[in-house]
């Protein structure tokens, strides 16, 4: 039995969600049911990514040939240590969300399809990071698009289905963008399997198609993850949705378009070729700064916080800028450390809401005296965020601009440092105006946030203090996982299992 | 032949993407469409337009025959199509909705989420 | 409507259905399968609503378009199953003679795929043809 799950440890992550999801849309008549078919669903999707990162921790990159065509025919799915535990991260995120929604959902928007839909976006993440295809990649893209588009518009609201109409097209053309750049680099090369990519490609001479595909890759994922200057969809949709959903998305979505950059600027090309290093560098202090000046006008919370994902979708960028091991593995660290304190901040955003009745700051107040908890339990993401020691935020900080200082960056460290500042800024206004001015109106009655809300955001804000007292092993997994990433022949050797097969190329 | 094929697409991504810059939503989808049809005859030329027979093994042989076309295009553009009608499917669906919900097919007039938590207007932000 | 169409509409309905059904188990070794058949069948249920109306359709269908979808999407991840089984490998099919016919367990993901493809385009079609103010 433990033989069996250990061969097939790549499989559940992945067909968990997917039996959820159908489970949960066939049970439509029943709410209830679906509830407990999603909870199971998120538990032992949790469970089986842990222990798709145990066997990766111990036997290296897994790989699952789907229908058991071989490499690089059929379609190859593999888990190296950082997609492992960017499962693994984003179904504890998944399942903390889960919990949030018994408090936070309400019966119309279980009614149209809040857990279907919400499994299918699982499915769609996980698939991402575990897929070992780049025209796959292409096709859990679009799984997570056409679920997340009926995720935000649950309510229809007029101001979710406007959203969601700038968030479906820009986001549909930037699909289109990338289904491009696979069929430019089907051309060329006559592969789609990303180890035997990796393994053409350093054979194949440089052209025109080649530069243009990557070029392509990099404009599509930089508007799913909301690069300078592509990202102004973002703070025009994600404040509609609902809170639960706002916090997924922070949390996950921006993040898979950050690792399918990774893994295409890694694995396929370098960004030492023609110039890109020098443009994503440009990006990412664009990304970190124009994002925190957003934020500094807004007043409701969740624009500041969305306008917050893209600064710090930045920081995460300027690990693929420096694109030492050190810098690498300081990104990874960062993208851990990001899903779980964005997340978490969104989910207080919602708590804020519970307790005051609105998301805009000039009218909440008070809640330091009305709930003293709550305000502890901002403290820790919010400062996280902003890089104080000792939380997570600071690690992560300090090794992206450590490395920078290394790669002779020194002007990008400027830029981060000086946007950490200016995060400072935006927290500091949070709290001061939700949590410690007076309410600016006489408040009839304190509402309680109940358990369902403060139990997932205090368990996020545990994972953040414990890496933030002890970054010892996740800055030395971290490192191995960088490490992994950058190592073609790794790859190549686990998912072709040294089978060179002639002619895969035209 | 190529080059042809190539002014082809590059015509109708140009029309696509025309389309696309549109204030009314509903070419808007139309340019997608065209961009998306576009992009599957990319990945047709790329696969190579040199073979004529169809990819089907025939009976009792086990390998392709010579003038097989190559079939992993056919499978991705088949792949992508679908996909891109279930995304074209829903997206028309959403501008059918957003037109009656806003009241107005041009995006001049789609503001509901900006105004919402707007930092400039203080009485318009209830979530 | 016209009288004409929606007299037709009923005998369209049926040969369309059989029609659908006959390009699914076709598609086992010959050009059809479960996303054309099913294409054909939702089809078929569109041109009900189009000559009745929505809910006519809706009770010809009986089930809620999501449901059948989950079923289907159901049915095709347990078709997936057994391959896990033998080959440790997700959708490594199974295979059995039945008397002539070459049967497995990628029959069964393709009526799964069947339902799905029914499932999902209903529902947005049935979404699109309600009158808004119902």
């Amino acid at each position: 039995m433990a033989e069996f799950f250990a061969q097939t440890a790549l499989l559940w992550p992945l067909g968990i969600p997917i039996a959820a999801a159908a489970l949960c849309a066939a049970l439509w008549s029943s709410p209830r049911a679906q509830r407990t078919a999603s909870m199971a669903g998120l538990v032992l999707t949790l469970v089986a990514s842990l222990l798709l990162l145990s066997q990766v921790l111990s036997d290296g990159i897994q790989v699952k040939q789907f229908g058991a065509w071989a490499a690089p025919f059929g379609i190859s799915f593999m888990a190296d240590p950082f997609g492992a535990a960017m499962v693994v991260i984003s179904s504890l995120l998944a399942l903390a969300a889960g919990v949030f929604g018994f408090a936070d959902l309400r019966q119309r928007q279980v009614r149209s399809g809040f857990h279907p839909l919400f499994q299918g976006l699982t499915v769609g993440v996980n698939g991402a990071f575990l897929t070992g295809d780049i025209f796959n990649l292409y096709v859990w893209f679009e799984v997570m698009l056409i679920t997340t588009l009926g995720l935000i518009t649950l309510d229809r609201t007029r101001a979710q289905l406007d959203g969601a109409m700038k968030y479906a097209v820009l986001n549909l053309f930037s699909t289109i963008l990338f289904l491009m750049a696979i069929g430019l680099l089907y051309g060329v090369t006559g592969t789609l399997n990303m180890a035997d990519l990796a393994r053409v490609l350093p054979q194949t001479e440089a052209s025109s198609a080649l530069g243009v595909a990557a070029m392509m890759f990099l404009l599509a994922f930089g508007i799913k993850a909301g690069f300078f200057p592509l990202f102004f969809w973002l703070p025009a949709s994600y404040h509609t949705a609902s809170i639960v959903v706002s916090a997924v998305f922070a949390g996950l979505l921006t993040k898979v378009g950050v690792y399918a950059c990774f893994r295409v600027f890694t694995l396929l090309f370098e960004v030492e070729d023609g110039g890109i290093r020098t443009i994503v560098a440009l990006v990412a202090a664009g990304t970190m700064l124009f994002g925190v000046l957003g934020a500094a006008v807004q007043w409701d919370v969740r624009r500041i916080l969305s306008f917050h994902i893209i600064s710090q979708i930045g920081y995460i960028l300027l690990g693929l800028a420096i694109a030492t091991p050190l810098a690498l593995a300081g990104a990874i660290f960062y993208i851990i450390h990001h899903i779980i304190v964005k997340a978490n901040l969104f989910f207080i955003a919602g708590a804020i809401h519970r307790a005051t009745g609105t998301y805009d700051l000039r009218k909440a107040g008070g809640l330091m005296r009305s709930s003293p908890l709550l305000a502890l339990l901002f403290l820790i993401p919010a400062l996280s965020l902003a890089g104080i020691p000792p939380m997570s935020g600071f690690w992560a900080k300090f090794m992206v601009i450590d490395a920078s200082f290394r790669g002779d960056a020194a002007w990008l460290a400027a830029v981060a440092l000086f946007v950490g500042l200016l995060t400072v800024f935006s927290m500091s206004k949070i709290w001061i105006e939700a949590f410690w001015k007076e309410p600016p109106r006489a408040v009839e009655r304190v509402r309680k946030v109940p358990l369902a809300m403060t139990a997932p955001i205090a368990v996020l804000c545990a994972v953040t203090v414990a890496i933030g007292f002890n970054p010892e092993p996740l800055i030395a997994f971290a490192g191995q996982a960088a490490e992994t990433m950058g190592d073609r022949a790794l790859f190549i050797a686990a998912v072709l299992q040294e089978r060179h097969i002639a002619g895969a190329t035209q | 032949m190529n080059l042809v094929y190539a002014f082809a697409i590059a015509a109708q991504m140009g029309c696509g993407i025309y389309l696309l810059l549109s204030r009314h939503v509903v070419r808007v989808v139309l340019g997608i469409l065209l961009l998306s049809a576009a992009t599957n005859l990319l990945i047709f030329v790329s696969g190579g337009l040199i073979n004529t027979a169809p990819p089907v093994i025939s009976a009792g042989s086990e390998t392709l025959g010579d003038q097989a076309a190559n079939p992993l295009p056919q499978a991705l553009i088949l792949t992508a199509i679908v996909i891109g009608f279930a995304l074209v499917a829903f997206a028309a669906a959403l501008v059918l909705k957003t037109y009656r919900a806003l009241g107005s097919v041009f995006t001049d007039h789609h503001n509901a989420a900006e105004a919402m938590g707007s930092p400039f207007v203080e009485e318009s932000s209830n979530g | 409507m016209s009288l004409i169409f929606s007299a037709m509409a009923r005998i369209f309905f049926a040969l369309m259905l059989a029609v659908s059904l006959f390009l699914l188990f076709r598609g086992h070794n010959e050009p059809g399968g479960g996303f054309v058949g099913g294409l054909v069948a939702a089809s078929a249920f569109t041109m009900l609503a189009l000559a009745e109306n929505v809910s006519v359709a809706r009770r010809a269908l009986h089930l809620h378009p999501v449901v059948l979808m989950g079923a289907g999407l159901l049915l095709a991840f347990f078709s997936g199953l057994p391959g896990v089984l033998s080959d440790r490998s997700f959708l490594a099919h199974w295979w059995f003679e039945v008397g002539s016919l070459h049967l497995g367990t990628a029959t069964l993901f393709d009526i799964g795929v069947y339902c799905v493809v029914v499932g999902g385009v209903l529902c947005l079609i049935f979404r699109l043809y309600e009158d808004p103010a119902q």
